[in-house]
Parts: C-alpha cells; sequence; structure tokens
C-alpha cells in the first residue's frame, strides 16, 4: 500500500466513523430528550426523569391516533402480503412478457413523490363517493406496504429450488403439504421481515395519509406533527422514543431472521 | 433452461401462473396508476378539452419559478451532501468486517426504519440557537456567537442529508462489495499510481451505483415535505410545501394539481433518466 492510498483509506474510516455518529444523532438526541426533566430540550438535561412518559396516557387524542395507525397498519399489511407474495410467485415461475416491467410498476410508489400520490388518490376516491376516512386510509395504505412485500419476498424466491418441492412429492409428500413442509419455512423469514418493513412503513406515512384523514380519525405521524406545532414538548420526544424502539426490536428481529446483511440490499 | 415435455405441457396453451399476478396488478392498476394518470390528464384537460392554459398560468408566475429554484437548489445540495458522505462510507462498510460491520449497518439500516416525523423533530432540537450544534461550534471556537440554523437553507439541507443519507450509501456499497480487489492490484503491478488506478478502475466499477443513489437522493429530496415543514418554515416553498399549501391551506386544487404534475414529471424524469444513463455507464464500464 502506498502512502497515497493508507491516506484515502483512513479518510474513507474517519468519514464513517462521522457518518454513524451523523446518523444517530437524531435517534441518540429524541431519547435523551424524553428521559430528560427539561421542557426546554436542554442537552445534555439537566437531571433524569420520566415524567414525560408519565403524561403520555393523559395526552389528548394520542390513544386513539396509535390505535388507528396500528390497526391500518397491520392490515393493510397483510393484505400487500397476501396481493404481493402470489404476484411474486406468478413473476418467479410464470413465462410471460413484461415480468420485469411488472416488478417494477409493484415498486414505484416508493420512488414517486407520496404527496402527489395521496392528492391523485384523494380526487379518485372523491369521485367514487369514498368518504370513509378510516377505510381510504386502508385502502391507500396497501399501495405503500405492496413494493416492501414485492422487494424482499421477490428476492427470496427467486433464490428458492422449485424442484425441493418434487423431491418432496417424490418422497410421498402431496402438493399442499409439500408446500407446508418446504416452501414455507424457506420463504418464513423473507415473508416476517419484509412484512415488519411494510408495517414500519405504513405506521410512518405522512405524506399521503395527510389527504385521508379527518377529525376522527387521524394516523400517528399526523397527530405528532399536530403536537409539533401546536405544542412542542418532550412528550413528543417520549412517543418516538417508543417508536424508536420498535424500529430496534424490528431490526434485532430481522437481523435473527435473514441478517443484517441481506437487510442492506438494495 | 430446458424445456421438459411435461412443462410445455403445463405452460401450454398459456401460462396459468400468470392469474397469480392479476389481483396485486388490478389492485395497483386501479387505486395508484389510474389515479395517477388521471391527475396528469386533468392538469392539460380544461372544461372545454385540450388546454394548457393550467400550465401556462404556473410557468407565468414568477413566483413558481423561485418555488421551482428552491427545489432544484436545496435537492441538489443534499445530494452533494449525501455523495460525500456516503461514497467513503460505503467503501468503509465494504472493508468492515466484525463489531464494525455491526455497527456500521445497524447505525444506516435502524434510521431508515425509523419515521420522518420522529427525524425531523429531532433535527429541531439540535438545531436550535441553543441547540447542541451551535453551542458545540461555539464551545470549539468556531463561531464567537450561536448560529442561527433552524429556519436557514443550511439546517434544512443538514436535517434532510441525514434521512436521505442511507438511500446513497446502500446502492454504492451494493456495488462496491462487488469490486474485484485484483483488478486494483494489476494495474498497480502494470506501474499505474493510486490517483490514475482511482480514475480508471474504481470510478467507473463504482459509477452505477453512485448514480442510482443520486438518482434516489435527489428524487426524494425534491418531494419531501414533512422535512421543510419543520425545519424551514412556510416562508420558503418548495414544490412539495406549495402542494401541501394549495390543498391542505389554501384549498385552491386546481394550483395544487399543476403543481403535482410539475413534480411528478421532475422527479419521474431523474428516475428515468437516471436508470439510463446507469444502463449506459455499466455497459461500457
Amino acid at each position: 500500500m502506498t502512502g497515497t492510498e493508507r491516506t484515502a483509506t483512513w479518510t474513507a474510516w474517519i468519514i464513517a466513523t462521522m457518518a454513524v455518529i451523523f446518523l444517530m444523532t437524531p435517534l441518540v438526541v429524541t431519547v435523551a430528550v424524553s428521559f430528560g426533566s427539561s421542557s426546554v430540550f436542554t442537552l445534555p438535561p439537566p437531571e433524569w426523569s420520566t415524567r414525560w412518559y408519565a403524561r403520555l396516557p393523559r395526552t389528548s387524542g394520542l390513544l386513539p391516533s396509535v390505535m388507528t395507525s396500528l390497526q391500518i397498519a397491520a392490515l393493510s399489511t397483510l393484505i400487500a402480503l397476501v396481493l404481493g407474495a402470489l404476484c411474486a410467485i406468478a413473476l418467479v415461475r410464470g413465462r410471460f412478457p413484461g415480468r420485469e416491467a411488472i416488478a417494477t410498476f409493484l415498486v414505484s410508489p416508493l420512488m414517486l413523490p407520496g404527496l402527489v400520490i395521496g392528492i391523485a388518490m384523494l380526487q379518485a376516491f372523491r369521485e367514487l363517493g369514498l368518504r370513509d376516512a378510516w377505510v381510504s386510509l386502508l385502502i391507500a395504505h396497501v399501495v405503500i406496504a405492496m413494493p416492501y412485500v414485492v422487494r424482499t419476498v421477490l428476492g427470496a424466491l427467486s433464490l428458492f429450488d422449485f424442484s425441493l418441492i418434487d423431491a418432496a412429492r417424490t418422497l410421498g409428500c402431496s402438493y399442499p403439504q409439500a408446500l407446508r413442509k418446504v416452501m414455507v419455512p424457506a420463504l418464513a423469514p423473507a415473508f416476517l421481515t419484509s412484512g415488519m418493513f411494510a408495517f414500519l412503513a405504513s405506521m410512518d406515512n405522512y405524506p399521503i395519509s395527510i389527504f385521508f384523514t379527518d377529525a376522527w380519525t387521524k394516523t400517528l405521524p399526523i397527530q405528532m406533527l399536530q403536537y409539533v406545532e401546536e405544542s412542542p414538548d418532550p412528550t413528543i420526544a417520549a412517543i418516538s422514543a417508543g417508536l424508536i424502539l420498535l424500529a430496534v426490536v424490528a431490526l434485532v428481529i430481522g437481523d435473527r431472521l435473514v441478517g443484517l446483511k441481506r437487510l442492506a440490499d438494495f | 433452461m430446458t424445456a421438459t415435455p411435461a412443462s410445455i405441457d403445463r405452460h401450454a396453451p398459456f401460462d396459468r401462473v400468470v392469474l397469480l399476478a392479476v389481483p396485486a396488478v388490478a389492485y395497483l392498476v386501479l387505486i395508484y396508476a389510474l389515479p395517477v394518470v388521471w391527475l396528469l390528464a386533468r392538469s392539460v384537460l380544461g372544461p372545454k378539452g385540450f388546454t394548457f392554459a393550467p400550465l401556462a398560468d404556473f410557468f407565468a408566475d414568477p413566483f413558481n419559478w423561485r418555488v421551482i429554484g428552491n427545489t432544484l437548489k436545496i435537492a441538489s445540495l443534499v445530494t452533494l451532501v449525501c455523495l460525500v458522505i456516503g461514497y467513503p462510507t460505503a467503501f468503509a462498510l465494504a472493508w468492515s468486517r466484525g463489531w464494525a460491520q455491526i455497527v456500521l449497518l445497524a447505525a444506516i439500516i435502524l434510521p431508515l426504519s425509523v419515521g420522518v416525523v420522529v427525524k425531523a423533530f429531532a433535527w429541531q432540537i439540535v438545531l436550535r440557537r441553543d441547540g447542541i450544534l451551535a453551542s458545540g461550534l461555539m464551545q470549539l471556537g468556531l463561531t464567537s456567537e450561536p448560529l442561527r440554523l433552524l429556519f436557514t437553507e443550511s439546517g434544512l439541507v443538514l436535517g434532510a442529508a441525514n434521512v436521505f443519507l442511507p438511500f446513497m450509501i446502500l446502492p454504492i456499497y451494493s456495488v462496491v462489495k462487488l469490486l474485484d480487489t485484483r483488478l486494483n492490484d494489476a494495474g498497480a503491478t502494470l506501474g499505474a499510481g493510486p490517483f490514475y488506478r482511482f480514475r480508471r478502475i474504481t470510478l467507473p466499477l463504482t459509477l452505477p451505483g453512485v448514480v442510482t443513489g443520486i438518482a434516489f437522493v435527489f428524487s426524494l429530496s425534491v418531494s419531501m415535505f414533512v422535512i421543510p415543514s419543520l425545519l424551514i418554515g412556510d416562508r420558503y416553498q418548495t414544490l412539495a410545501t406549495l402542494i401541501g399549501r394549495s390543498f391542505l391551506m389554501m384549498r385552491n386544487e386546481q394550483l395544487g394539481s399543476t403543481t403535482a404534475t410539475v413534480l411528478l414529471v421532475l422527479a419521474v424524469s431523474v428516475v428515468v433518466s437516471a436508470a439510463w444513463i446507469a444502463r449506459r455507464v455499466g455497459r461500457s464500464a
């Protein structure tokens, strides 16, 4: 290694270290503020306290929005998993033209501006006479969850050796049995991981949800932004810390199921 | 793949597996593609048929040009910051083993699963005049008085770069980890200096990842709404915040739809041209 290369390597490592600190800053700051006693976000906090967590149950509108978000995220993920997995099987097993294009189409909602998708859906739903906020949210969130499911399940399916199913049938399994005993265990990790990230994406969505909320039906991010704009205090940090905990749990489960390196596949 | 008689039989006269794709595709076409196409159509279809009037009105207003300028300026700066930090970080991630790798991967993937409202709120706290960044810079002696960062372009760029950095690192990482280090060694054996080898070997081979990363970050920054709402406020408009405002506050749906069309065309052309460039540089490398 020449001196220049050594300098370049060191520079890359120093920048990477700074990048780690940079990326973790918002998460660390949020958790630190949520456990501080100060109401004006003093860092480091003068004293540690859990008073903002104690206030959570009394925060108006919080519990209903959490419930709405959980219901919408769970149901839309479930629907996206069923539709997305069936479609992924067709794309991997089928021989018909345009499979690549279909895969790109199903992932494309990730790449378009969320606000634009939201407005387009709002106008379409209104034209169809759909006014119920909860139902609109559910229908819209399936579109948010779908790309995550299709991307991950497609990747896992294309690695799956379908001759294993034939092997199981040769060894005496019926077709459904073969699917259950061979295919389901092999694909379960990808399924759970993609479901988890689809769930988080739905829980976090703001730009599409904003068009489908009314005074009674709000998702958590909408409610949170409203708190931030009306009365910013560390209660929001306490809610955020809960969401960060959820992401940490998802990361640990994802690591156990498919490994961190596969999660980083793009 | 060789087709056995059985598989020919199974796939004739037409592949029934295709039916499994129908529900998902039909759902997305009805709920997402048609509405988006309709939105586009409405911006050029008036009550009396085909018209460019709304778009012409939009582009005749100098205010809207400033909004487009703001949007492109912020998106370019965010992309630049992400590229400068992300390119070396992707290499470090590819070289890393053991604990260093776990830390790097976790620091990149974890923020991806945390919502943008949470992160934008955290940056509001960091960027405050009495926040850790301003007081940290003062303690280091870099500034003599607390820097104003919140509600400035610099603050917005910093916060947005933070949120979108993983989308730059991961595509670059996916090509860097496939790099054949022997090419570099071969270049060195043949007497090429480090700069020449970087320019002729490493850079061309990693360019497809760079192009993908730039496309991701640029299109995300052009479309961001929550981050500018919290970090720069109403006085500084971008295309996305203008859409949000015209729909949610001004109740001016015509302006909102037209602006949405402009933003959509901008974002799609970035993604499509990046895919085209990536294919071309991928082929020539």
